[in-house]
This record gives structure tokens, C-alpha cells and sequence, in this order.
């Protein structure tokens, strides 16, 4: 078979994904919701399911979820209405779920994800709804017996499930950072996927290019990373692909990734699939939301992601670029933002803060929200750079050094003495060491050789520890051999 | 008269008089228990008398011994739906119908039988084994509620809390003889009541006399914020309706009610109380509720649909009996959830759990469940309709007096007929009472039921009350020794 009659496929992806709302309690009952408890010490008669109990909602519940929503472009369903999700399993204590079925909170969003450096790709959502977690079952394989953990029972969840309009892992990939990312701006999770805050699971199915039927899909679970949530579509659609080249048929069913072998194995097929026999909770009555509710529930959003990344660019003066790096954390350009107060370059603070500050943050692995560090701090670097105080690389260490003490930079430059050596005196007679010891070089630069001049000042700096001001060293150089 | 066969307004102007203490009708009620209980079976546990001697407050206000039906948790109590299943779980907390009973200084004399997870209409399918009706020990106290009724009937009890599905207070307080009430729903708190249909249930008073239900719904009703389903709506004294007056009232009697097949001693203890009431000026005007030749059906769908859902906590992981495969190879969970169920339920719960898992089952969701729901609007339709021109409605509360014992325990669907006339009121939420309205020739009680609007309590304790001063039906006491 040559290359031109081989099938082409296109790739068809919906993404299912659980926020775990950061809500004070638990959804029906009063339970504070803390992690890394002892197992079973966050708990109550009702969210243990015990005989007799009956489900209360949370009221924040509803407000985050209506957030969300309207974040998410979604139209609310005023219309409040739980059902019961029935299946057996150890970790749900109640024998059901208490779910939305035929009336979830929110209906027809979309967001728009980028594609390349200026489009954007509208993603419709199909829906969104409110339900509980379920606990932890932990195998204990010295005691062979399998311990079920009830702490994260009842934590309320928001389920977000979008069309089947993504067409590429990348573009699942950049569905799933897009709406994290949204999710963020609204203050409603800590949309962490490696904590369980943000879990997704990924429909994927393949057909012929030009097919407009969809093909059979199957589901994967455990994807507890952005990269495993891209590197198990692209496994998928090529066993998909390999499948069907083989004349076989793909089997619906719900495999599980293996982030270490990295691929994915079949954990069930269709045929055993549960009949979840939905039906109306009986124990919460349906109710209705005012308007006026939404509407005061909408007033709380802050500009989203993109929105934010206009502003900035427009009121800052900064390029697209480094805006999208800003808004990447929320914390971040607040931060950029709280220095342009008293730092006017707004394009140099900019340039550090995406450049020094991220690096010294990466090599961390921290955020700038776990630092102490103060946009004052940053300003107060920046303004001694700017005087001449220090050079920059005396303020890249200070930097660092404010980072880890939380001291400001002028305690810094002092303590560790890293003002620069601005006094002609003291760097003319460096020169002088450098003209007397470099005398090859010397000759280079007089016959016209510039570039060398680069190296004296090299050289300068190492006889001061970097403390030398290398702009001035270089204006005595060039005055004593060029103009000599 | 014994302290143990007075109503608690007898027993509190004693009491206030000096004439008694609660710790007397306590003790006399205790040793009644003592003599008569091995007869009767109307509990599957009594309270140490030790434990409960020492918890009587003699200054409450009202220290009335009285008797829990097994599906409402009492704090460190054994709480088992008469059920093996259950078998060992102890409930942490208050219902909190419990906690307001404690706070009025009731004493709790003990767990009273039931038909499993008040699943029936005779107290038979227990596995705390039969209880006997104190009016003929050969026959059945009704149920679910047969234990409660059966307490109060036997004077083990002055009161009883039971929980009324489709008729599990009426049936078997008209089988017994006492007044049952099934409150408006929401009216009371089923916050701890361990739960059969949630749409349906409802907890209620199981007493003597209309006085006396008047005094114990005082205590259970209000709204709880732990019992979503539970109204905000204030709560009148329902002390201030015992009145003796119905003069002007209008009354339906359905035409749908008055089937062949119904006892015709039923009927003419039914029709006297009428000729009674009209006597007293209340006008009384034939209706029609056209939809209650399915009322039995609907209820068979909606409960075991909601029941087979409830149930399903019962697997055996967190409490109660877990029952592991007997072939040691059968290791999976599945097969624990198999062994524990099958083992653990009776027969008539499988058959209601099977039923209403049937009900909800994809494929036939529209055909039963959704159906269902619909002619449960349309039966609620027809009442609603019939209260535009009506004050109450007056039916027999079942179309028989108490049967053998074995009578219809084979033939599940001519039990569920016994509850035909008290269905509707679940359906559609709205209050009921059985009050004795005479006796069969063979000395077994007759029940009258009395429907009202919902939240209308109060029409029926004044009809009640109004028929009571005329009759001496609520006076009459078993006499087992």
C-alpha cells in the first residue's frame, strides 16, 4: 500500500473532568473538608451514608458552581434538582451517588482555546453538574484486606463535560490548560491535577476523514497529569488506528493508563457497563434560583484569563508573549501589575518578572503565591539597578538571595557588599593592572578590534568579585586606547 | 385502673395531682410487659429497667413510657428494621423525633416489631418473629407499624412512634384499635428514620385516644434543618382543635372506596360513624376520587422503586451482618454482596427490592417508574380537587378487621389490598387518622379514617375529638394477663 491510498483518520475527543469545589464543608452535611487527615476522622452519621441519615446541600456548592458557570459561558438551569447515581462499591457508603442527571446546573458553554500564535478554536461544553465524591479504597497488602477511607466522602464536585470537538491530544492538551486555567480565575479549586483536585477522563474515538458518523469510543482513566492526559490520546488513537488497519473493530470500553509503562489496559467493556438506574433524589426537594442570585453571583467574577491578557497589553505596553506567560498564574500578573504601581518601566519589570523570576521560581518548583517575596522587594532591586548601585549580575543574586531570606534588597546589597565600584579612581587603576598585564589584547583593540574590549571588562569584573561597574570600565577602556 | 391503661392526660392530671408518679405508671407498665410480652411479641427489645428507672424525670413535662418502632435510631441503641441484616449496628445519634421526646422527658421503653424494613401489612415478615394482636392473640396487630399499635393496644406502652408509608400507622392501629396518625408530609422530621420510600414515609403517633395524639404530635412535629424535606412552616397547638364540633363541616365520602369486598361489618361500623357526625351537624356529600383503582399499583412502583435505592446501603461493608461466599474460592465482592443480601433480607424485601430495582432499570424507567409518577400526580389531582368543596374525606381505614395470622401470608398481592384505602394519603402527602369506630362481632376493632388537606392536622383531631365524645370505643382495653 503507497503512502497517497493509506486511510486517513480523524481523531474525535470529548473530555470529562472533575473540579473539586474548595468549599469550607462538605456538600450535604456539615463536615469540614481538610486534607491528609488520619483516614475516617472527617466524617459524620450523614456522609458515612449511615441508616436513617438524610442529605442538607451546601449552599456554597450552588454559589461556586453558578460561577463556574457563568465563567465557563454556560447557561445556569435555575431549576435546582438532584438524582441518585446507583451502584455498588465499597467506597460509596449510600449504595448510590447523589448526582444531576436530566437537570444539570448548567448547560451550552464553550471556551475558546488558542491555536498557534493568534487564532482561537471555539469549544463547546455540553454540560456541567453538581455532585459528591466518594471515598478512598486502600489495598493493604500486608494484611490483604482492602481498608475503604471515608474522609473524602461528600466533597462536592462540579462535572464538566465537553462536546466531542477536540480533534488532536494537543488540542485536548490545550482544552484542558485553557479551562484550568479559567476555572483558576475563579477562585473556586485548587484545579491541582496531581492532589485530585482536577481529574479528567478522556472520550476518544477515530474515523475516516470525511465520515461524519462518530466512531466507537472508548474511555480512559487515570490520567493524573496534563502530559498523561496527552501522551494516553496519542497511544489511544494509534492502537485505534492499528485496530482497524488490522480489519478488526474497536471494542467500547474504559481502559486504564499506566503513567509508568506508558500504555493504557482494558478495565472493562461495555457489556459490563452498570445500569446506574438514575432517578429523583427523594431526600432533597427540587427548588428554583432567583435571577437576582446569578446575577449578584456574577458580579464576583473577575476578568477572565483572556480578558486580562487584552488589558495587559493594551494598558501595560507589553507583547502578546509575555502577557500569555503572564496570566498563566493569576497570582503572577497580579504581582507584575502591583510593581508597575511604583515601577514606571512596565516592558523591563516585565522582562524580569518572566524571565529572572520564573527561573528562580522554576528551579524552586514553587509559585509565586509560596514565596514571600514582595513586588516592593522587586522594585526596590529594580531601582538600585537603575542607579548604578548594583550591575546585573550582582542583582540576579540579590534576587535569589530575597527569595530565600525574604530580606529586601538593600539589606542585601549591604550585608553581602555587592554595591558596585563606581569611583573613577579605583577603576582607572584597574585598567592600568589590565594594560599591563593584557598587553596582546591591548594591541588587538588599538588596531581596531572593539570586540576584545569585551574581554578586559571580562577581566575586570573577576579582579572585583563582580562588583566592578562594567559600562564605566568599558568607557575608561575605550578612552584611554581608542582616543588615546 | 391500672396506671399502665390510662392515656398520658389521664396520667399527667395524676401526676399533677400527686395521685402518681411517672416512675409508677413506669413500673406498671413495665411489669405488665413482664406478664404479658411472651403473648404478644410486640417488641424486638426492651430496655433494661435498671437503665431506665434511673433516667426518669419525674419534674418533665410529659414522662410518658412509650414504645419505637425499630426503624428510628436511638443514640447507642440496637436499630435493626426487625431485620437481620441490621443484626449488631448500633446507631450513633438521635432521629430527631428522639431528641425531641427526650427533651420532653419520655421514656423509651423499648424497640418495637415490624414488618422488615416496614415492608408489609401484618407484622409477619419479621425476623423477630410474629406479633399477636391483643384483641385475639390468634390474629394479626396489621403493620408495618403492628409492634407500636400492638404496645399500646396491650398497655405495654402508653404511647408509640411508628412510620407510615402507605398505611403502616392506620392499618394497624385500626387493626389494634388505637388512634394512629400519619401527619402531613413534612410535617414531621424523618431525620434518623431509617427510610423505605423517602416521598412517602412519614413518622406519626400511635395512642389511645385523639387527645392524646394531639399531646404526642405537639412533641414531633416542627421543621429540622437536617430533614431537607421537612416544611418550614409553624406548627399550631393541635391541644387547641380538640373541640366538640363539627357543625358546618363538609365531609366526601368517595364512591371509589365503598368496593365489594369490603367487610360488611366494616362498612356498617364505617356508615354508623357517619349517621354520628351528621348528627352533630357536619353535612356529608358522596365524591369521586376516579383514580384510585390505581393507587395500589402506583404506590408498588413508586415505594419499591425509592425502597430497592434505600436498601442498598445494606451491603454488608461498614455494619451490620457481612456474610462471606460459603466456597472458600468465591472471594469477590460481589459474591460478599450476594451472601450478605441474600442471607440477611426476608423474602418480602427481596421481592420489593427486586421489584423496584425492575421499575428503574433502563429500558424500563418510562414504561413504570415515570408512569408511575404521573397517576401520583393525577390521584393527588383528584383529592386536591375533592378538598375545594370538602373540609375532609371519610373512609374505612382498611376493608377488613385483623386476619389470621397465616391468612394471606402466602398471597402477597391480596396483603397489599389491605392497605387500599390508606395509600392515597401517602401519594399525595396529605394527613390521615384511624380512630376505633366499633367492634366485629368476633371483639375485633373496626378503624375509621379521617383525611384532611395537607397541614390541615387540625380537622382531624376536631372530627376526631367531636366523634370521640360520643363513643366509648377509645375507652376499651384489652384485657391479657
Amino acid at each position: 500500500m503507497t503512502e497517497t491510498t493509506q486511510q486517513q483518520y480523524e481523531t474525535v475527543i470529548g473530555l470529562e473532568v472533575h473540579l473539586q469545589l474548595s468549599t469550607k464543608t462538605k456538600i450535604f452535611c456539615g463536615c469540614a473538608i481538610v486534607f491528609g487527615k488520619a483516614p475516617n476522622t472527617q466524617t459524620c452519621p450523614v456522609c458515612l451514608g449511615l441508616p436513617g441519615t438524610l442529605p442538607v446541600l451546601n449552599k456554597q456548592v450552588l454559589d461556586y458552581s453558578i460561577k463556574v458557570a457563568i465563567a465557563l459561558n454556560f447557561s445556569v438551569n435555575s431549576f435546582i434538582k438532584f438524582d441518585r447515581k446507583n451502584y455498588y462499591y465499597p467506597d460509596l457508603p449510600k449504595g448510590y451517588q447523589i448526582s444531576q442527571f436530566d437537570h444539570p446546573i448548567a448547560s451550552d458553554g464553550h471556551i475558546m482555546i488558542p491555536i498557534g500564535e493568534n487564532n482561537f478554536k471555539r469549544i463547546n461544553i455540553t454540560r456541567a453538574h453538581m455532585e459528591e465524591d466518594a471515598g478512598k479504597l486502600i489495598h493493604d497488602n500486608a494484611s490483604n484486606a482492602s481498608l475503604v477511607d471515608y474522609n473524602r466522602t461528600g466533597t462536592p464536585l462540579l462535572e464538566i463535560v465537553s462536546e466531542p470537538e477536540l480533534r488532536s491530544a494537543q488540542e485536548a492538551y490545550d482544552y484542558l490548560q485553557t479551562l484550568k486555567l479559567t476555572l483558576q480565575y475563579c477562585n473556586v479549586s485548587d484545579c491541582d491535577m496531581e492532589k485530585g483536585s482536577l481529574r479528567c477522563d478522556a472520550n476518544v474515538s477515530i474515523r475516516p476523514v470525511g465520515e461524519t458518523e462518530l466512531g466507537t469510543k472508548t474511555e480512559l482513566k487515570n490520567l493524573n497529569s496534563f502530559k498523561a492526559v496527552k501522551a494516553s490520546i496519542e497511544y489511544e488513537v494509534k492502537r485505534q488506528k492499528s485496530v482497524l488497519e488490522a480489519g478488526e473493530k474497536i471494542i467500547q470500553e474504559t481502559r486504564l493508563w499506566d503513567e509508568n509503562k506508558l500504555i493504557s489496559q482494558s478495565m472493562r467493556s461495555k457489556e459490563e457497563a452498570h445500569d446506574y438506574k438514575y432517578f429523583p433524589e427523594p431526600d432533597l426537594v427540587p427548588f428554583t434560583i432567583e435571577a437576582s442570585v446569578i446575577d449578584e453571583i456574577a458580579k464576583t467574577i473577575v476578568e477572565g484569563p483572556q480578558e486580562k491578557r487584552e488589558r495587559l497589553v493594551k494598558d501595560y505596553a507589553i507583547s502578546d508573549y509575555d502577557a500569555r506567560i503572564l496570566i498563566q498564574d493569576p497570582e503572577l500578573s497580579r504581582f507584575f501589575e502591583e510593581c508597575t504601581k511604583t515601577y514606571k518601566d512596565t516592558k523591563k519589570i516585565c522582562n524580569w518578572i518572566n524571565g529572572q523570576v520564573l527561573t528562580e521560581l522554576n528551579s524552586r518548583k514553587t509559585k509565586i503565591a509560596n514565596i514571600s517575596l514582595k513586588p516592593e522587594n522587586l522594585t526596590q532591586l529594580m531601582d538600585q539597578l537603575d542607579s548604578g548601585v548594583i550591575n546585573n549580575l550582582a542583582a540576579k543574586d540579590v534576587l535569589g538571595l530575597m527569595i530565600d531570606s525574604g530580606q529586601s534588597a538593600d539589606t542585601i546589597i549591604k550585608e553581602k557588599g555587592l554595591a558596585q565600584v563606581s569611583d573613577d579612581g579605583t577603576l582607572d587603576k584597574i585598567v592600568d593592572e589590565l594594560i599591563q598585564e593584557h598587553q596582546t589584547i591591548v594591541t588587538q583593540i588599538k588596531e581596531g578590534k572593539e570586540s576584545a574590549i569585551g574581554f578586559l571588562v571580562g577581566q575586570a569584573m573577576r579582579k572585583t568579585q563582580g562588583k566592578a561597574n562594567p559600562k564605566k570600565i568599558g568607557d575608561i577602556i575605550k578612552r584611554r586606547l581608542l582616543h588615546a | 385502673m391500672n396506671y399502665n391503661e390510662l392515656t398520658a392526660h389521664e396520667i399527667l392530671e395524676n401526676i399533677k395531682a400527686k395521685k402518681c408518679s411517672a416512675s409508677d405508671v413506669y413500673n406498671a407498665t413495665y411489669e405488665h410487659i413482664d406478664k404479658v410480652e411472651d403473648k404478644v411479641n410486640a417488641y424486638v427489645r426492651v430496655a433494661p429497667k435498671e437503665d431506665t428507672t434511673s433516667s426518669i424525670d419525674e419534674t418533665a413535662s410529659t414522662p410518658i413510657p412509650i414504645a419505637i418502632k425499630d426503624n428510628i435510631c436511638i443514640e447507642n441503641k440496637e436499630t435493626t428494621c426487625s431485620s437481620q441484616i441490621l443484626k449488631g449496628f448500633t446507631a450513633p445519634y438521635n432521629a430527631t423525633v428522639i431528641d425531641k421526646l427526650k427533651n420532653t422527658g419520655a421514656i423509651f421503653v423499648g424497640h418495637a416489631n415490624m414488618d422488615e424494613f416496614a415492608f408489609g401489612s401484618s407484622t409477619e415478615n419479621s425476623s423477630c418473629g410474629v406479633t399477636h394482636n391483643p384483641w385475639n392473640l390468634n390474629h394479626v396487630p396489621g403493620g408495618s407499624s403492628g409492634g407500636s399499635t400492638a404496645a399500646v393496644a396491650a398497655n405495654e406502652a402508653i404511647w408509640a412512634i411508628g412510620s407510615d408509608t402507605g398505611g403502616s400507622i392506620r392499618q394497624p392501629a385500626s387493626f389494634c384499635g388505637v388512634v394512629g396518625l400519619k401527619p402531613t408530609y413534612g410535617r414531621v422530621s424523618r431525620y434518623g428514620l431509617l427510610a423505605f420510600a423517602s416521598s412517602l414515609d412519614q413518622i406519626g403517633p400511635i395512642t389511645k385516644d385523639m387527645t392524646d395524639s394531639a399531646l404526642l404530635l405537639n412533641i414531633l412535629a416542627g421543621y429540622d434543618p437536617m430533614d431537607s424535606t421537612s416544611a418550614n412552616i409553624d406548627v399550631p397547638d393541635y391541644t387547641q382543635s380538640l373541640v366538640n364540633d363539627v357543625k358546618g363541616l363538609k365531609i366526601g365520602i368517595p364512591k371509589e372506596f365503598f368496593i365489594d369486598g369490603i367487610d360488611p361489618e366494616v362498612k356498617d361500623g364505617v356508615n354508623e360513624a357517619i349517621e354520628l357526625l351528621k348528627k352533630q351537624g357536619a353535612s356529608f356529600q358522596e365524591v369521586s376520587l376516579p383514580h384510585t383503582e390505581y393507587a395500589v399499583a402506583t404506590y408498588y412502583i413508586v415505594a419499591t422503586a425509592e425502597a430497592s435505592s434505600n436498601l442498598a446501603r445494606y451491603d454488608g461493608v461498614q455494619y451490620g451482618q457481612r456474610k462471606m461466599a460459603s466456597e472458600t474460592r468465591k472471594t469477590k465482592l460481589v459474591d460478599m454482596y450476594e451472601e450478605t443480601r441474600a442471607q440477611g433480607f426476608g423474602e418480602e424485601t427481596k421481592r420489593r427490592v427486586m421489584l423496584g430495582t425492575y421499575c428503574l432499570s433502563s429500558g424500563y424507567y418510562d414504561d413504570y417508574y415515570l408512569k408511575g409518577l404521573k397517576v401520583r400526580t393525577l390521584i393527588k389531582n383528584d383529592l386536591d380537587k375533592v378538598f375545594e368543596e370538602c373540609d375532609a374525606i371519610i373512609t374505612p381505614t382498611s376493608p377488613t378487621t385483623a386476619f389470621k395470622i397465616g391468612e394471606k401470608a402466602k398471597d402477597p398481592l391480596s396483603m397489599y389490598l389491605s392497605d387500599i384505602f390508606t395509600i392515597s394519603a401517602n401519594l399525595s402527602g396529605i394527613p390521615a387518622v384511624s380512630l376505633p369506630c366499633g367492634f366485629s362481632k368476633a371483639g375485633l376493632p373496626i378503624g375509621l379514617q379521617i383525611m384532611a388537606k395537607p397541614f390541615d392536622e387540625q380537622m382531624l383531631f376536631k372530627i376526631g375529638y367531636t366523634y370521640e365524645q360520643q363513643t366509648p370505643w377509645h375507652k376499651k382495653r384489652t384485657q391479657l394477663t
